[in-house]
């Protein structure tokens, strides 16, 4: 038995040495191309970055040279602090970080809760439960967005942030629940039951075993929340009447409309509008790629 | 196992059951955050939106009751088939392209080679960046005047386009930013895939004969066809919605309805028009639409989707 399959390992292993074989010089060719396609095609993806770049830091009416400059004389480092005070930036901003930081921890919270329920608890009609939350995911927002301003109008709540913090810190990020799930399931039971034994309820189980166990998710999942938040649109151009509580991504577009001509600053703030992104991005490529693969990859 | 589990059960049968009805309160405890939510903010409005789309209502006075008429409307209402074409148009070339792009990107990464990973971080961060800001850069590189991309055309003494501004290329001109865009998610996930799929069948097919052509038909695409499957229902029932910035900020619809899609339509008619009623009769078909595109891809998935082992990826 362990003979034959040892000599079925060694003609498999044989076997892959011949293919490997057989690609060597192919192989190198293969390899040469894949560094120049994927040279050139990162280019096209970079480039226009660099353009935004390029043209931030441009002098009022430089970036409009025909044919354009690449690096810009003089460099007007100016225009970024133009383009925070230009605009209320820093308004926005402080409007952006309340909202961004309040729905993204009391999302955690709610979504771990009810995410750690799902796992590990056993009550009826958990999976039906379950199953609509995934649901939520394929739902179009803009089908509720109706009778939610129709709601949030007639309970006062346009012209506060309410509209984009309450439904988020009551689980809203349905994916998540769904991510804090499945990540719980792959703790041992174990450790409720003696946790159980000790008298330690579901609350305190959550609280004190399974959040502590679950940091990378949790990671995983603020940064999702923290990514929507900041780059959300529809909701806070519905829902945000008030003209003093415009977030960021709102306050740009408005930006768009009034220095239309002024595309040196434009560029300057949606550059600073990128940034943190982008120093989130290489401080936690882990975490986002995390979030990514359970996304896509079925179950 | 099973025999095991059935053993305890009974053995357990009655303290257990006691401790399932306090699991149960302590479950509905845990869950009632998202309970509420989920019944205020999406399962509420969303009869809420269907009785609305009943009626005909612009928020100054009392909805008034008119059946049907909405939905009879649509068919009467020229723009309707218009957005429907676009949003198609616009849906059904970006996100198969992307996916098969970032296929052959996947594939091509998936090589052991020292720097590939710095190509997959540019590849990916565009897909992260605020659709606001991206959209703005690609109004600003798509500007007939002092564009990117009518200089280079300019320079190499080709024929310049007002893209975006241009009724026949605004709808290709979307897409083409939603490449740049929307490729860095397909592209993380065909990775994982790929990297999920065992080197010995590579090499089983090489040996039999197989060229590369071959082994990525035989082998990358069934091994992945469960992946494939997967994003392609999440990407194009995600474009519905997601591309509303891109949208809203470059073109707002324009020129002339070219690029009026689906979403932004609705919006126009509830939050610019206040014509709540047929608003939400609009949003109720987008539902309706979704719904369905899932069951039919759902229903095709059974003639090219390859469930290894009946275990979904």
């Amino acid at each position: 038995m362990s003979a034959n399959a040892e000599a079925g390992d060694l003609l498999v292993k044989r076997r892959s040495m011949a293919a490997q074989h057989a690609f060597g010089g192919r192989r190198r060719w293969l390899h040469f191309t894949l560094y120049v396609i994927f040279s050139l095609g990162s280019l096209m993806y970079l480039l226009p970055l660099a353009w935004m770049i390029s043209t931030s830091l441009k002098l009022d009416g430089r970036e409009l040279a025909m044919p354009p400059q690449w690096f810009p004389d003089p460099v007007v480092w100016k225009n970024y602090a133009t383009a925070l005070t230009a605009l209320p930036m820093l308004w926005f901003l402080r409007n952006t970080l309340i909202v961004t930081v309040t729905s993204t921890c009391l999302g955690l919270v709610s979504a771990s809760l009810a995410g750690y329920a799902f796992a590990r608890l056993r009550f009826p009609g958990r999976n039906m439960l379950f199953s609509f939350c995934l649901a939520t995911l394929m739902l179009p927002s803009i089908v509720t967005m109706i009778p939610e301003f129709v709601l949030f109008k007639q309970i006062g709540w346009l012209g506060t942030f309410l509209p984009l913090i309450v439904p988020w810190s009551l689980g809203g990020h349905a994916f998540g629940i769904f991510l804090f799930r499945q990540y719980a399931m792959t703790i041992p039971l174990d450790y409720d039951e003696a946790a159980r034994i000790d008298g330690a309820g579901a609350l305190r189980i959550w609280w004190e075993i399974i959040l502590p166990l679950s940091r990378p998710v949790l990671a995983t999942m603020a940064l999702l929340a923290f990514i929507y938040h900041w780059n959300d649109f529809l909701r806070p151009l519905v829902f945000l009447t008030d003209k003093d509580l415009r977030t960021l991504a709102i306050g740009l577009r408005l930006f768009k409309s009034e220095y239309l001509v002024q595309w040196n600053l434009l560029m300057a703030a949606s550059a600073l509008m990128l940034a943190p992104i982008v120093v989130l991005f290489f401080a936690a490529q882990r975490y986002f790629v995390q979030g990514i693969v359970m996304s896509g990859l079925k179950r | 196992m099973a025999a095991t589990t059935a053993i305890t059960a009974r053995a357990l049968a009655r303290p257990r059951r006691r401790l399932l009805t306090g699991q149960a309160i302590e479950g509905y405890l845990c869950i009632a955050p998202w309970l509420i939510g989920f019944v205020c903010f999406v399962a509420g409005p969303m009869i809420a939106a269907l009785i609305i789309s009943f009626t005909d209502w612009s928020m100054l006075s009392a909805p008034e009751w008119v059946g049907l008429g909405n939905y009879a409307k649509l068919f009467e209402d020229p723009l309707f088939y218009n957005v429907l074409f676009n949003t198609a148009f616009i849906s059904f070339i970006s996100v198969p392209l992307q996916l098969g792009l970032a296929l052959l990107m996947a594939i091509g990464l998936n090589e052991k080679l020292k720097g590939l990973a710095f190509f997959r971080t540019i590849f990916f961060l565009p897909s992260q960046m605020p659709v606001v800001a991206s959209a703005l850069l690609w109004l600003w590189v798509f500007n007939p005047e002092f564009g990117l991309i009518n200089a280079g055309l300019n320079t190499l003494n080709l024929p310049v386009f007002r893209w975006l501004f241009d009724p026949d290329l605004a709808k290709p001109s979307i897409v083409l930013i939603t490449l740049w865009g929307g490729i860095g998610t397909p592209l993380i996930i065909f990775l994982a895939g790929l990297q999920g799929i065992p080197e010995s069948l590579h090499e089983a097919a090489a040996i039999d004969g197989a060229g590369a052509l071959a082994r990525f038909r035989h082998v990358t695409l069934p091994m992945l066809s469960p992946i494939i499957f997967f994003n392609l229902i999440i990407g194009v029932v995600a474009s519905f919605q997601a591309y509303f910035t891109l949208v809203f900020v470059t073109t707002g619809g324009g020129p002339g309805n070219a690029t009026l899609i689906f979403i932004l339509y609705i919006y126009f008619k509830a939050f610019r028009d206040f014509a709540m009623g047929y608003a939400a009769a609009l949003a109720w078909l987008l539902f309706m639409i979704v719904v369905a595109l899932t069951a039919i891809n759902f229903g095709l998935a059974r003639f090219w989707v390859h469930y290894e082992g009946g275990d979904a990826a």
